[in-house]
């Protein structure tokens, strides 16, 4: 029973911190219609600037604001690539990734002292210092990261109703009426990536605090995550009435995490995992096509 | 108000398809005019609007618009003065978004995008009012995606969206066209009553000949990038559907058509 309990935490704890990333690919993909792959890049990006920075003795809750920041600049790279250079969406992401590998490196290198797996174990993080010691031990991990995926959650369903984010809606729904609007709507792409991206980079914030360490492998497989998780939300909820989609999109995270816990728990040997995700990736995008018969793979 | 003048335009520049349409063309719309512009596939009717509203550049001339040189403008920045309704219903709106959003987005153009809040409910009486002029119900459906309407529905809003705010040019291209017969009829008269009410220059392409004849100041027939025929006033108004067609064969003819 203690064994079922644990793996139920952990798959929450790691539902969370990836339903933040969850968020930033809804963004981009949903609301965008434009197929990311920075963030492979940008979440480790995240992760190994928060591992330099608590190492340095930054304040971990800083942490979050200044990765989420750099994110941002990292996905506007990936809009101006796409608006400024016409370069196509999935070419955009690449080149952002692959540049983003080179300059994770230099930060570790420059931050860790030539080390490639930034640790940090005794310092303080948002997990352990400040207003965390007033949970129980067990479920910190939970707490914390369910107030802060709640947190960004709400921030996204504001924004997504104001002005701004209105015409972000427009933008990856239709772009030439955002044209007729007198808008550039290249603008509003940039920003809609800068959003998505600086989620992804706070993910990896949060994923690097927990583990108390960070690396350039931790951003393997990060599109792929976001993306099943965002069809899977969206598809399974799609039919529960005033649920919001950053909800679903929240709740498809932890959903996909059950499934890898309970595939690791039935005794799969983890070098199967990345094969698992990519079934599971498939399986959820023929089965959303099925359930609402809208004809989409990009 | 709006003048093309001297204008060239090449396609597929360069290659065996190149095509030269329009050669030392020049084109004027006064203030206060609705002009029906009509004329075969190829004629250059709808490179007319798109070099007006800033969709194609020229390869050479210019675009005087109320006196100022936009021949440079990128299209987003003439949609500040020009409002548009394109042939593809689902090009006008935004299919995701319900009809107050639309609207509400539409309300805002030449305004800043910030974080005040997108739909401003004081406004929503007023769009009522807008909506009402179509006659279709569409009010007492405000928070219905558009996606959900019909094809003559969203016209109908894309030409009060895009007549909403003070523009001084509206451009309808062939804004009937995916319509079924009587929805592009009661469109038709949608349109006019708009363009009266708000007494807008109004630039149509339409392949409705009778359409061309029955409203609007102006016609005009375009062939192979010129302007074959040109009426107003007096001249128009006697102007019959039989005549028009008659002047089509006689250019299809000497074209080879």
């Amino acid at each position: 029973m203690d064994i079922l309990m644990n793996v139920c935490r952990v798959t929450l704890e790691e539902g969370l911190m990836y339903a933040l990333l969850a968020i930033g690919v809804y963004i981009t993909y949903s609301i965008l219609d434009f197929p990311d792959l920075s963030v492979d890049g940008t979440m480790p990006m995240g992760a190994i600037v928060t591992a330099v920075l608590i190492i340095h003795g930054v304040n971990p809750w800083l942490c979050l604001l200044i990765t989420f920041a750099l994110g941002m600049v990292c996905g506007a790279v990936t809009g101006l690539l796409h608006v400024k250079l016409n370069i196509r969406p999935l070419l955009c992401g690449i080149i952002v990734y692959t540049a983003m590998l080179s300059i994770n490196l230099v930060v570790l290198f420059k931050g860790n002292n030539g080390i490639t797996v930034a640790s940090f174990f005794r310092k303080p993080t948002i997990f352990n210092s400040g207003i965390a010691n007033i949970f129980p031990e067990t479920w910190r991990i939970v707490i914390v990261a369910l107030i802060l995926v709640v947190i960004c959650k709400l921030a996204m369903d504001f924004y997504l109703k104001t002005k701004s984010g209105l015409l972000l809606r427009a933008t990856g729904d239709n772009e030439r009426y955002v044209t007729m609007l007198a808008r550039d709507p290249g603008y509003t792409k940039i920003l809609g990536l800068a959003i998505g991206n600086g989620f992804a980079a706070l993910s990896g914030c949060v994923i690097a605090q927990q583990k108390g360490s960070a690396d350039q492998q931790m951003g393997v497989g990060m599109v792929v995550l976001g993306l099943a998780s965002v069809i899977i939300g969206l598809s399974i909820f799609k039919k529960v009435r005033f649920m919001k989609p950053t909800t679903m999109v929240i709740l498809g995270s932890i959903l996909y995490k059950a499934c890898l816990s309970a595939a690791l728990a039935l005794n799969l040997p983890t070098e199967y995992l990345k094969l698992l995700m990519a079934v599971l990736f498939t399986l959820a995008l023929v089965f959303s096509e099925k359930l609402n018969g809208k004809k989409r793979r990009t | 108000m709006l003048e093309l003048n001297n204008i060239v335009k090449i396609f597929n520049a360069g290659t065996v398809d190149e095509t030269t349409l329009f050669n030392d063309f020049s084109f004027k719309v006064e203030k206060g005019e609705f002009v029906s512009v009509i004329g075969s596939n190829g004629s250059g009717k709808t490179t007319l609007l798109n070099l007006a509203c800033g969709t194609m550049k020229p390869d050479d001339g210019n675009i005087i618009f109320n006196g100022k040189d936009i021949t440079k403008l990128p299209e987003h920045k003439r949609a500040a003065y020009i409002g548009r309704v394109l042939q593809d219903p689902r090009m006008g709106t935004c299919g995701n978004l319900t009809i107050l959003e639309n609207m509400a987005l539409a309300d805002n153009k030449n305004k800043p995008f910030g974080l005040g809040a997108g739909v401003n409910k004081k406004r929503a009486d007023h769009y009522r009012t807008l909506l009402e002029t179509c006659g279709m119900g569409l009010e007492n459906r405000m928070n219905v995606p558009v996606g959900n309407l019909s094809g003559g529905q969203r016209q109908a809003i894309a030409l009060i969206i895009a007549s909403m705010t003070d523009i001084d040019l509206l451009v309808l291209d062939e804004h009937t066209a995916a319509l079924d017969p009587k929805s592009s009829e009661t469109l038709m008269k949608i349109t006019d009553k708009v363009v009266k009410e708000k007494n807008l220059t109004t630039l149509m392409v339409t392949h409705n000949l009778r359409f061309a004849i029955e409203y609007g100041t102006r016609l005009v027939m375009m062939h192979e990038g010129h302007c074959v025929m040109d009426i107003k006033g007096e001249e128009k108004q006697n102007a019959k559907v039989d005549d028009l067609l008659k002047v089509f064969n006689e250019i299809s003819i000497e074209s080879g058509n």
